[in-house]
């Protein structure tokens, strides 16, 4: 499997003279497999999704998506390749779920251009995948913290792009939309879009990822094959609290370790 | 549900439909409303065999009509496109230093430089544009409250700053010329309109008012988060200055001409929001169409209600707030602060 997303000796910073917030990370994020990017909060994690997305210029190092380096990319061509589900999004007008998804499709249209029939029937079929289609017509700011999330991964549907960021997706999601998102997101990798998503619940990488990036303080503790990855000793390092990796039925479960609590 | 059954929304389309026809049939009324030669209305068959009637309507209202279309449909363009932008329905061209900045532009320039119209027009926009690009770096190196107040606090901070400016400009003024031409800005008003400020003022409010019309779907992509508004292809920085540049020229350009007309670019965005709904692709027209209308509407009554002229934007403002008050009480702003 080739790579889809390469970054190479990738260091970025807010100011020169200010420490990294992200210091020299390497690696290639095959296509069509889901990767997750797991670490404490503070580590850096979205501002890495936010370098590959091109929203941040690195310090030093480069990303290429298809073995294209990045800032090659137009800007419209880049949003055809990567599509954005960001944390949290503070929607300010009362546009409607299928208004607000019909927002995807800007990449295919020109700085002047309104959405046409065919942009309207592709919004559409992404409010099906998702399950939403009978909220189309609500006001978007009417729906609950996780009907948004799902509203704005249906509006990264339909930008139909190869690659899918998500920053902490399942943050306001219950179990029953945790799960339609885990189906989503296999369906999409399945038909070999590349998603890399970042989180702070080991749970969601077990059930998700395939690969998995361990971040703390800008730094990659470690990244590969999730079974490789996921032991207690890297765990603990990067959540600098001891940790344990217990199987249930038959796949990894995370705990933190109570000995780890004595005495605290 | 069928995809056919959501997009065309034709309630939208009729309500644009009976807008525009609205606003023809304001503007047609308005040609024979008035108080000369005869009060309130002009027989039409006076119109064409009355010399004095015909020139009247020919030299001094249709000019006149003229403008209080584009300064309507500027103003409310103008307000829509900030309102998105700027990620909330709180602001207008006058929220914001823009309207200020222009009065103590065009100040400057009676005292100091020239009355003549393109002078005036000239330092409104610059002092139009500074006065915005003050209010926007104030509010981002604030150092408290959400961007909805800071926005809000820097304009109110920018406003009051030129508007003392425009009042050192009065103390310093040559009472019995400058004066009254300053005074003028600040109550607002479209006496005197002629054909050649037509000529002066079109060439900015067309031109202006088509990009933000031709770009009117961007907006609704330019008022979400930047990275989110990046994500989606578009460059945020560069397309937000495009139409904020055309927002502004507009303002300033009818600003020149009329002066201070307040409310109109705050209460009419509100007013097609509320009947379009957000989506800018019908907000936009329906706002143009809107502040046409009321501006239209307002300018007839300034000019003929009593027989000397009352202030236009003591008018608007009467009315702007007072449907401002209705719309507040009929359902709640989104706002968060």
């Amino acid at each position: 499997m080739s790579a889809v997303i390469t970054l190479s000796h990738l260091r970025f910073g807010y100011t020169v003279d200010r420490p990294d917030v992200l210091g020299d990370l390497s690696m290639a994020i095959p296509g069509g497999t889901i990767t997750a990017i797991l670490g404490p909060n503070g580590a850096g994690k979205t501002t890495l999704l936010h370098l590959i997305l091109g929203l941040l210029t690195p310090l030093g190092g480069e990303v290429q998506i298809a073995g294209r380096p990045l800032p090659t990319y137009g800007r419209r061509e880049l949003s055809r390749q990567i599509a954005l589900v960001p944390q949290a999004e503070h929607i300010p007008f009362d546009f409607s779920v299928l208004e607000y998804v019909l927002l995807g499709r800007s990449p295919y249209l020109g700085m002047l251009e309104m959405p046409g029939e065919a942009d309207y029937r592709v919004a559409q079929t992404a409010l099906e995948t998702l399950g939403l289609a009978a909220l189309a017509t609500r006001p978007v700011t009417e729906l609950s913290g996780g009907e948004r999330q799902m509203a704005a991964l249906a509006r990264a549907l339909a930008q139909e792009a190869h690659i899918l960021l998500l920053d902490e997706p399942t943050s306001h999601l219950d179990l029953s939309n945790k799960g339609r998102l885990l189906q989503t997101l296999q369906l999409l990798a399945g038909r070999g879009v590349t998603i890399v998503f970042t989180t702070h619940d080991p749970e969601m990488a077990v059930l998700a990822a395939h690969y998995l990036v361990l971040m703390r303080r800008g730094q990659v503790i470690d990244s590969g094959p999730l079974e490789a990855v996921l032991t207690a000793d890297r765990l603990s390092a990067t959540y600098g609290a001891a940790v344990r990796v217990e199987r249930i039925a038959d796949r990894p479960v995370v705990l933190l370790d109570p000995s780890s609590l004595d005495g605290s | 549900m069928t995809t056919t059954a959501l997009r065309p929304r034709p309630a939208v389309w009729t309500l644009l439909a009976g807008l525009g026809v609205a606003l023809v049939l304001v503007l047609a009324l308005s040609i024979f409303f008035g108080r000369y030669p005869v009060p309130y209305w002009i027989p039409p068959d006076l119109l064409l065999t009355d010399d004095m009637a015909q020139r009247l309507v020919l030299g001094l209202r249709l000019p006149r009509l003229i403008v209080a279309l584009a300064l309507g449909m500027s103003l409310a363009a103008a307000g829509t496109v900030m309102q998105m932008i700027f990620r909330n329905p709180l602001v207008e061209p006058g929220f914001l230093g823009v309207t200020q900045g222009a009065a103590f532009g065009a100040a400057l320039s009676i005292l100091y430089f020239s009355s003549s119209l393109l002078v005036v027009q000239g330092l409104a926009t610059v002092f139009a544009l500074l006065g915005l690009a003050f209010s926007y770096t104030l509010a981002r190196h604030m150092r408290f409250g959400g961007w909805v107040l800071r926005l809000v606090l820097a304009g109110i901070a920018v406003s009051a700053l030129f508007s003392s400016g425009v009042g050192v400009l009065k103390y310093l003024a040559d009472p019995l010329t400058q004066l009254p031409e300053i005074t003028f800005w600040l109550l607002g008003g479209l006496w005197g309109v002629t054909w050649r400020d037509v000529v002066i003022v079109l060439p900015v409010v067309l031109p202006g008012l088509a990009i933000v019309y031709l770009m009117r779907w961007r907006l609704n992509l330019l008022s979400l988060n930047d990275e989110t508004a990046f994500s989606l292809g578009t460059a945020p920085g560069r397309e937000r200055t495009i139409l904020l540049v055309a927002a502004v020229a507009t303002t300033a350009a009818v600003t020149a001409i009329a002066g201070i007309v307040g409310w109109v670019g705050l209460i009419v965005p509100h007013l097609a929001r509320r009947l379009t709904g957000a989506n800018a692709q019908h907000t936009l027209p329906a706002a143009m169409l809107i502040g046409g209308i009321f501006a239209v509407i307002c300018d007839d009554l300034a000019r003929a209600l009593l027989p000397g002229e009352i202030p236009l934007g003591i008018l608007t403002a009467l009315f702007g707030a007072l449907l401002f008050m209705v719309l507040m009480l009929r359902s709640t702003l989104k706002v968060k602060a």
